[in-house]
Order: C-alpha cells, then sequence, then structure tokens
C-alpha cells in the first residue's frame, strides 16, 4: 500500500512546476520515436506470428460441416482486435519500453544526472519522465492498429497458403458482425496499459538507489510490475467497456 | 555568502551531521574536509537542497533557503553551478549541448548567444574545439573540465564541486583546484568545495572547515591549518609521511 501510495504521489510530480512548452515538445517527440518507432519491427514480429498461429489453431479446432469456414477468421479477427492486439502487444512492451526506461532512469539517478537537473532547479521527474508518458500514450495506440492488422494479415496469408481457408472465406469472415465499438476498446485499453507501463517502469527507475546491480534489478520489477498492471486492468477496462 | 545554521540530520538511527554551522565566503574558495564518511558530501547536499536536514537552516545570502517554497527554491537553485563527484554529464548529450543545456532550459536567450556562452566556458576550461565530443570519449580530467563548464555557464553566484579530485592523477588534480579558484575569483562566486585531497587544502583553502564524526572540529584558512592542535585534525592532515616529513607553503 505505501509504494502505490508513494507511485500515486510520484505521478502527481510529473505534471507540477514544468518547463516551457517548447522544451516538452521537442523530447515528446524523441520520446514517441524511441518509443514507437524503435518497437515496430518486434510489433510487426510478435502479432504476424501470433495472427498466423491463431488462424492454424482456431481452423484445427473448427472441424465441422455445419460451421462455415469464415467463422475461422471471425474467431480471429475479435480475438485480435479485442485482446491480441492491445494486450499482448503491451506485454511484449512492457518488456522493451518498460526496461528501457527503467534502466535508463535508474542509471541517470546512479550516475547523479537527476540530482545535476534538481540543482539546476529543473523538475526532474517533470522533465525526464513526462515526455516518456506522453509519447507512450500517442504510440502504444498506432502499434496496436499495426499489430492488429498484420495479425489479420499474418492469418490471412497463412490460412490461404495452407488451405485452411480461403481468401475469400477469410474476408467474409473479417466482415461479418463487425463491432466498430471493439477497435475503440482496444484502442482505450492500449492508451490506459500506455500510461500504466510508463509510469511505473519510470517509478522503479527514477528511485533506484545504490549501483548497477540495483538498476538491473529496478528494470526486472518494472517489466514484473507493468505486466501485472497490464493484465489486471486489461479485466478491469474490459468490464467497463463491455 | 552562504551560511548554516545548526545542520543536524540523521539516517536510520545513524546521525550524520550534529549541529553544523558555519559561513562561506563570497569570492572564497570554501572547503569542507574529513575522513571518508564523516557527512561531508551530506552537509553539501543539505546546503543544495538535495538532502532535507532534520533540523537547521541554510541562507542564501538571508534567503532561507531550507524552508522555502518551491518558487523561491527554484529562483535560488537557478543561481547554482554544481561538479558531482561522477561529473554527472548526460550521456547522449556532447559537449557543447551538454555545456548549454542550462541555458536551453532554463533561459530564453537567442542560440547564437547560447553558443558565444558556451565557447566562451569551454575556452575558459581549455577545452575549446571539443564541442562535437561525446562524454565517453574524453578523459576524466577533461569530463571535470566539461562539469565545470556547465556549472558556471549560467552566470551562477554559487558553485559547489564534490569531491573535483577524485579519480585524476595528481598534475590533473592540480590543474582542477587551480581552475576552481581561478573562476571563483574571476565570477566573485561562493564556492564551496567537498574533498579530502591534501594538495587542495594546501593550495586553494581560503577557509576550511574540518569535520570529525558528524561534528565541526575546526575552522580556518590554509594559513593556519598546519599549525592546529587539534589531534584529529593533526591525525587526518599528517597521514601522509610526506606531510609528517614537514610541509612548507
Amino acid at each position: 500500500m505505501k509504494s502505490i501510495g508513494s507511485y500515486l504521489l510520484f505521478i502527481g510530480t510529473l505534471f507540477t512546476r514544468m518547463e516551457a512548452l517548447s522544451t516538452y515538445v521537442k523530447r515528446t517527440i524523441d520520446e514517441a520515436v524511441k518509443i514507437g518507432i524503435n518497437s515496430l519491427t518486434l510489433v510487426a514480429i510478435v502479432s504476424t506470428f501470433i495472427g498466423m498461429v491463431s488462424t492454424i489453431q482456431t481452423a484445427a479446432n473448427l472441424v465441422s460441416a455445419f460451421i462455415p469456414k469464415s467463422v475461422v477468421s471471425l474467431v480471429v479477427r475479435d480475438m485480435t482486435v479485442l485482446e491480441l492486439a492491445p494486450t499482448i502487444t503491451s506485454v511484449v512492451l512492457a518488456g522493451k519500453v518498460g526496461s528501457n526506461i527503467a534502466g535508463e532512469l535508474g542509471t541517470m539517478r546512479i550516475s547523479e544526472q537527476i540530482d545535476a537537473l534538481e540543482v539546476m532547479g529543473i523538475n526532474s521527474a517533470s522533465y525526464l519522465i513526462a515526455p516518456k508518458v506522453i509519447g507512450a500514450m500517442l504510440m502504444f495506440p498506432l502499434l496496436v492498429i499495426v499489430a492488429g492488422f498484420l495479425s489479420l494479415y499474418g492469418g490471412y496469408l497463412v490460412g490461404t497458403i495452407t488451405n485452411v481457408v480461403t481468401g475469400q472465406e477469410f474476408i467474409a469472415g473479417l466482415r461479418t458482425e463487425f463491432q466498430q465499438y471493439y477497435v475503440f476498446m482496444a484502442l482505450v485499453k492500449s492508451v490506459v496499459f500506455a500510461f500504466l507501463i510508463s509510469t511505473i517502469s519510470a517509478y522503479q527507475g527514477y528511485f533506484t538507489s545504490g549501483g548497477a546491480l540495483e538498476v538491473g534489478q529496478a528494470s526486472t520489477t518494472a517489466v514484473t510490475n507493468s505486466c501485472i498492471a497490464v493484465l489486471i486492468s486489461d479485466y478491469v477496462v474490459a468490464q467497463i467497456l463491455l | 555568502m552562504i551560511r548554516v545554521e545548526n545542520i543536524t540530520k540523521t539516517f536510520g538511527d545513524k546521525a550524520i551531521l550534529k549541529g553544523i554551522s558555519g559561513v562561506f565566503e563570497t569570492g572564497k574558495t570554501n572547503l569542507i574536509i574529513g575522513a571518508s564518511g564523516t557527512g561531508k558530501s551530506v552537509l553539501l547536499k543539505c546546503i543544495v537542497g538535495l538532502v532535507r536536514p532534520d533540523e537547521g537552516t541554510v541562507y542564501y545570502k538571508d534567503r532561507d533557503f531550507t524552508h522555502a517554497d518551491k518558487d523561491l527554491k527554484t529562483v535560488i537553485r537557478r543561481e547554482i553551478g554544481m561538479l558531482f563527484q561522477g561529473v554527472a554529464l548526460f550521456d547522449s548529450l556532447n559537449v557543447e549541448s551538454n555545456v548549454k543545456f542550462p541555458l536551453d532550459t532554463l533561459t530564453n536567450m537567442p542560440e547564437d548567444e547560447k553558443l558565444d556562452r558556451v565557447n566562451f566556458c569551454l575556452q575558459r576550461v581549455g577545452l575549446e574545439g571539443s564541442n562535437k565530443k561525446m562524454p565517453s570519449e574524453l578523459s576524466g580530467g577533461m569530463q571535470k573540465r566539461v562539469g565545470i563548464a556547465r556549472a558556471i555557464v549560467n552566470d551562477v553566484k554559487y558553485l559547489f564541486c564534490d569531491e573535483p579530485n577524485s579519480g585524476l592523477d595528481p598534475q590533473t588534480s592540480v590543474l582542477i583546484d587551480d581552475l576552481i579558484k581561478e573562476i571563483t575569483e574571476e565570477f566573485n562566486t561562493t564556492t564551496i568545495v567537498v574533498t579530502h585531497d591534501m594538495n587542495s587544502v594546501i593550495g586553494i583553502g581560503d577557509h576550511i572547515l574540518f569535520l570529525y564524526k558528524g561534528h565541526k572540529l575546526w575552522e580556518g584558512s590554509n594559513k593556519k591549518i598546519l599549525e592546529t592542535e587539534v589531534q584529529e585534525l593533526r591525525d587526518f592532515l599528517f597521514a601522509n609521511k610526506l606531510m609528517k616529513a614537514g610541509t612548507t607553503f
């Protein structure tokens, strides 16, 4: 409970005593590029393979003359949009982005760079972390859209190549009873996950003390806590929005 | 001028500072000396506000810094430059960007003025032409000089140096000491240096404060320190055999 209270107080410091807006604009763009562009390859690989595997496994479990083949892509679509694209992508990003944020801030803490900012009269939490949080909240939804698209495209490719479903059937399944609201839900989830991953990782890194060993521990704790927070908030958001 | 009154700080059940008081004059190189673990760095961190003392007050020219609101603290902090023990240069920025950082963040100065100021400071610390080098490409002594350039770039009134000679060879240490003293006199800053380097004590100690187990045991100048009768200070000063042989200056 003490840690949660401390975390909430920490979030409060991110948006107080801020520097000039221009300082944040440039830093936010830099962070968005770092978080978004640098994660694109990983997200593409993970989401494409998840779409491929989902299609094969769903098709293998829907062997019945009464079930049209297009149901395969319908199931894959809903799984992807509602769960796989936002949640799995965020869990993967918790590992990549979360450990990066915690490691960077932890190293800055133990090498006195954060103290240097404070001595200059700069709110180090706000200066260093607010751009990361905003950058993540801007880029996660875009990455989730890319992940969703590639996941379905991967499913389409593997489905047609292995002949478990034809291209027409796959497209027809994707269009059947499509709920735009699910896309909205996925984007809401991605923004919530981005906020949680970036702030939890920043919190772990910012309050690192000791040396290199503690920076490593902070990164590990950041990833673990972020993943747990993503999964809990996934349930909470689903419960609220569905 | 900086005045500290009755600074006390405890971590857990260990008292680090026990009622330290003192005055650090403008235009002088003030040294805080003592053996490792006596609270020198903690006192410095209390003075710059990185650690909040349990009791006592730090005054910057009669402005109560310890109990100031955030706005006043920010104003005072923008008059402060600090050289950290590990230098604390930003790894991802080159020398020029590191030195320019306080100007970029804290001022609205036009870009060409900023560059002029940066080049002046780099030239002042003997690093002209090193603008585009990364911190990792510099030696320890050069990094310290970049740290000093960054500390003074914003026309600071107060300069703090936490063990500026740590990790440096004796010759480079003397260069850094001389640079700190010259800058103090040239810019009329109130300079406080934490050190346990005897060359610094003798070379630049206009005003010295000796800490022992959290207490201030002695205060004076480098002219008087070798004549001290305080046994703990004598043990500290003459721990080195060369010093025991009888040093004069």
